[in-house]
């Protein structure tokens, strides 16, 4: 076993140290009852190899987006990944490295931390960021605690038109403790209904989700949605695509209390949704109530400034039951790429990267619609992502398009507000023209064939 | 121009460096994009919806970008440096291939929401990812689907408690707790909408059987229990423990975090365990990356499988994978997609790469060199119950805060100039000036003498210079940092001069 380095001569040496005559010695106490009497069951250890050989032969039967054409978004996303990124995040210096626990050895996973949280700072317009967290829907739902805890209110309002998988987590992280969760019905246009949401907002409603861009891609009426929320008395909490914060209106330009999301798209691959990067800024006030890892700087006893983990109070190693979330890590090696990412990126790469997504789309729902019998159903305004309606069933259209090598969307038939055509379309930086018209051209092969009874 | 004041002549990696935030110039790019090569077309986005001012971001090219990143890196202690005697955190090597496989084009590139039929190879990987830990601990079922220790615990509570409401007992909602326990233990019981209850353990961290059975009850959902417990001792008293647990209506909870002392010797679902959460971070090789992503599965037994989060992955008489979705399953989704899906590909690595009789030597190697660091330093740092630690021990420094006023804090802070991480101190809480060892198995014999003269070292700098102590670390980038002003005025966020233009 070549990762144990333990020679014949060094165990007899260790064990006469320790005064035992056998290795299986050490572990004669432990109760007979429930000894297993019988080797693991697995396979015996292969060579490196072999072992590469193996997941060799398991991704070749899987087809990814480097091999398809992918215009698969709903949060996730197929981004360009410099080669820096990689390059530095293998540096075992990092990527070996423990939690920052001791800030005299780790201040270089610690000021990547701080740099970390001031990019999302920056981005988001709030003054405060944690260190990250799992994942965005997980960083809703801790979002949506932290304005829980703030006050006596127990009911928090998510839009109809959030991410359904973001709903699902809000609902199991909420479900155990008395808290209502109500939806705010989508309206005809695909954004949320300000004068339904005004309806429901009441006195009890301690903080509403607000998702922008939202899921079918549109950008919400953000200041009048903000206004109906803080009129109530009630936390705003946004749910941001930080790549669209390039050009869109940051939460804190229109009053959001705290923002989160799902960092994915700087720099992390898709990986089958894992590991991701959720992100969780704030305002001041809610500073010492979020949850998670925060990095802050101070000086040390010669004087320099440095970096260490800090308002641990907040956190469940002190407060133990009375924590109101339970992590105990973050997504370390992955908010360090996407810190690398943005320090690539700068302030005109940010713009190039918002402006290039906007052209994409906006090339994409042109196509569209010149294909005769192909709909865009909510026209209005979109950052990378928009909704396509096809007659009939989507699932025949994408696999259609999927027998063609390209993964056109995702469907919707289940998500308000939309019907069994239609299906959620993503650009990113990446797709090029030709296949932007590849995908036009998949659309008008599709619907002439139906329309031909194919 | 230069300025001579710029630079002075220094000791190698001295030096912090500066934020990246004063780093670069404007126009400077560290990345471009492909060009549009379509027709011009203009974005559809009306001014009101645009931010009033941009992001203030550097501006840095690759080459800047490349070397701070690097010079932050040079101030990290890491694996491949030195040892990490971290207890109960299992710091041991991350093998470079599991990066590889990782990294795959048809696995890193893979969305989660493609067809089921383009992600065969990685639903076939899982399962038998899923197959493997549950014959490592004797269970029916495993979700891969937490994404860290903390949320393996939430599940594992929720799962309890779904059963307790599916079964009619929403009563059942009390979760007996050793005080000897993690953290997370009482907060995830908390957040699963349960209410936790201390158990005092005995000295030795083991469970007090009176204690258990005056504390048990018709309100008992289940007890958390870490096995071998933080102490690195076994619970001897298992079988008669979940007897008393299982005849009171509730469920075993076991904390896999030293799972790496018992693999082939003992598993949690033969010791009468419901549900286990392993961290494949620790046991299983995965990078801790300087605090995640780790991932946190959990195995089950059969009654509790059904409360599982979906989407399972299920084998097809065909040899094809599945992801089935049944109703209700949706109601423990807590992660978007299937937790942190890369992490769980190294583990798998890592498995078949030691095999079945690899693991039991894993077990075996880091239970002896525990031991053996032990042998060697219990004259110094006194242990109870040496004879039957495990994987870690947690020694007393106690002697030395009596004989040479040092704490077991300045003994880890002067590790720091050994090249050596520090233990983990103060922790758990049961044992006064606790210092928490545990080397694992990729800590070879020399590195462990080193780790010895080192301890031994500084015991005799304890006492014939205490103070050498107390101002410790003294060659590493900075000192002691100042924390209590840290979390007095906050500096969460770089509001210093930018390079931004």
């Amino acid at each position: 076993m070549p990762y144990i380095p333990h020679a014949p001569g060094d165990i007899r040496a260790m064990l006469d140290a320790v005064g035992a005559a056998d290795i299986s010695d050490l572990f004669a106490h432990l109760p007979a009852e429930v000894r297993l009497r019988r080797p693991l069951d697995l396979p015996a250890g292969l060579s490196e190899e072999e072992v590469r050989r193996y997941f060799r032969k398991a991704a070749a039967r899987n087809h990814g987006q480097g091999e398809l054409v992918s215009f698969l978004g709903g949060g996730v996303y197929d981004s360009i990944i410099p080669a820096a990124v990689d390059a530095l995040v293998s540096r075992s210096e990092f990527l070996t490295a423990y939690t920052p626990y001791q800030p005299e050895v780790s201040q270089g996973t610690l000021q990547a931390i701080y740099e970390w949280q001031s990019f999302v700072c920056r981005l988001t317009g709030l003054p405060v960021a944690n260190a990250s967290m799992y994942d965005g829907a997980t960083a809703l739902a801790e979002a949506l605690s932290v304005a829980l805890a703030a006050g006596r209110r127990k009911t928090v309002i998510v839009p109809q038109t959030l991410n359904p998988r973001y709903a699902r987590v809000v609902r199991t992280m909420l479900g155990g403790e008395g808290i209502t969760v109500k939806e705010a019905p989508v309206g005809p246009e695909g954004t949320t209904d300000p004068e339904a949401l005004r309806a429901l907002v009441d006195g009890d409603v301690a903080a509403v989700a607000l998702q922008n861009p939202n899921y079918l891609g549109l950008v919400e009426p953000v200041d009048v949605l903000s206004g109906v929320v803080k009129g109530a008395g009630a936390q705003l909490v946004a749910v941001v695509n930080p790549v669209s914060l390039s050009v869109l209106k940051a939460p804190g330009e229109y009053g959001a209390d705290l923002a989160v999301g799902e960092a994915q798209p700087f720099g992390i691959p898709t990986s089958w949704g894992g590991p991701l990067l959720g992100f969780l800024a704030c305002s001041d006030a809610h500073k010492r109530r979020i949850p998670g890892r925060i990095v802050g700087r101070t000086e040390d006893s010669r004087g320099n400034m440095g970096y260490v983990l800090t308002l641990q109070t907040r956190e469940q190693h002190i407060r133990r039951e009375k924590a109101t979330s339970n992590i105990c890590s973050n997504q370390g090696l992955n908010a360090l790429k996407a810190t690398i990412y943005l320090g690539l990126l700068g302030k005109e790469g940010l713009d190039a990267l918002g402006e290039a997504n906007l052209t994409r789309i906006a090339a994409l729902r042109r196509r569209v619609r010149d294909v005769p019998g192909a709909g865009l159903p909510f026209p209005g305004p979109v950052f990378n992502e928009t909704v396509v309606r096809v007659p009939g069933d989507a699932a025949a259209f994408l696999a259609f398009a999927r027998e063609r090598g390209v993964l056109a969307g995702i469907p919707l038939q289940d998500v308000p507000g939309c019907t069994a055509g239609d299906f959620l379309v993503a650009v990113t930086e990446k797709r090029t023209a030709a296949e932007i018209d590849e995908f036009g051209g998949l659309l008008e092969a599709f619907l002439a064939g139906a329309g031909k009874g194919a | 121009m230069s300025d001579e004041s710029m630079v002075q002549p220094g000791r190698w990696n001295a030096g912090l460096p500066e934020s990246i935030f004063t780093k670069g110039a404007p126009g400077r790019r560290g990345l471009t994009f492909p060009r549009w090569d379509g027709e011009p077309v203009a974005a559809d986005l009306p001014a009101g919806m645009r931010r009033a001012e941009p992001a203030d971001f550097p501006s840095l090219s690759e080459p800047e970008v490349m070397r701070h990143f690097t010079q932050l890196s040079n101030l990290n202690h890491h694996i491949e440096r030195g040892m990490y005697p971290l207890g109960s955190c299992t710091m041991k090597y991350n093998p470079r291939v599991n990066e590889q496989i990782a990294a795959l084009p048809g696995l890193a590139d893979l969305h989660p929401e493609q067809p089921v039929g383009d992600v065969q190879g990685l639903l076939a990987a899982l399962k038998l990812l899923e197959e493997s830990l549950c014959e490592i601990t004797g269970f029916a079922a495993c979700s891969l689907i937490p994404a860290a220790g903390a949320q393996g615990e939430y599940l594992g509570m929720f799962v309890i408690r779904a059963l307790h409401l599916h079964n009619g007992h929403p009563e059942r909602a009390e979760v007996l707790i050793p005080d000897s326990a993690h953290g997370t233990n009482p907060a995830s019981v908390v957040i699963a909408g349960m209410v936790p209850k201390t158990l005092k353990s005995r000295p030795n961290g083991r469970i007090d059987l009176d204690a258990l059975r005056a504390a048990v009850g018709p309100r008992t959902a289940g007890i958390m229990i870490t096995n071998p417990n933080t102490l690195g001792l076994f619970e001897n008293d298992i079988t008669e423990i979940a007897a008393i647990v299982h005849e009171a209506g509730g469920r075993l909870y076991m904390d896999g975090a030293n799972l790496n002392a018992i693999m082939g010797k003992v598993r949690p679902g033969d010791m009468g365990f419901d549900v286990v959460h392993m961290n494949l971070h620790k046991t299983f090789s995965t990078p801790h990356g300087g605090g995640g992503p780790g991932a946190g599965p959990i195995c089950v037994t059969p009654e509790l499988q059904p409360f599982l989060p979906g989407p399972w992955i299920t084998a097809g008489a065909d040899g094809g994978f599945t992801l089935e979705n049944l109703p209700g399953r949706d109601s423990a989704a807590i992660h978007s997609y299937y937790g942190n899906v890369g992490v769980c590909l190294r583990a798998l690595a890592y498995i078949l790469r030691c095999g079945g009789d690899g693991l039991v030597r894993v077990s075996e190697c880091a239970v002896l060199n525990a031991r053996y660091l032990l042998s060697q330093l219990r004259d110094i740092l006194p242990v109870a119950n040496a004879d039957q630690c495990l994987h870690e021990f947690v020694a007393s420094g106690v002697s030395w805060k009596n004989e040479f006023g040092v704490r077991t804090l300045d003994i880890g802070k002067r590790l720091l100039d050994y090249g050596v991480h520090a233990p983990t101190i103060y922790f758990p809480l049961i044992v006064e000036e606790a210092l928490m060892v545990e080397p694992t198995e990729t800590e070879s014999k020399e590195s462990l003498d080193r780790f010895i003269a080192a301890v031994r070292a500084i015991h005799r700098e304890a006492a014939t210079d205490p103070e050498v102590l107390h101002g410790a670390p003294h060659t590493t980038p900075v000192g002691r940092m100042d924390e209590a002003r840290a979390a007095r005025q906050p500096d969460l966020s770089w509001l210093g001069p930018c390079n931004c233009g």
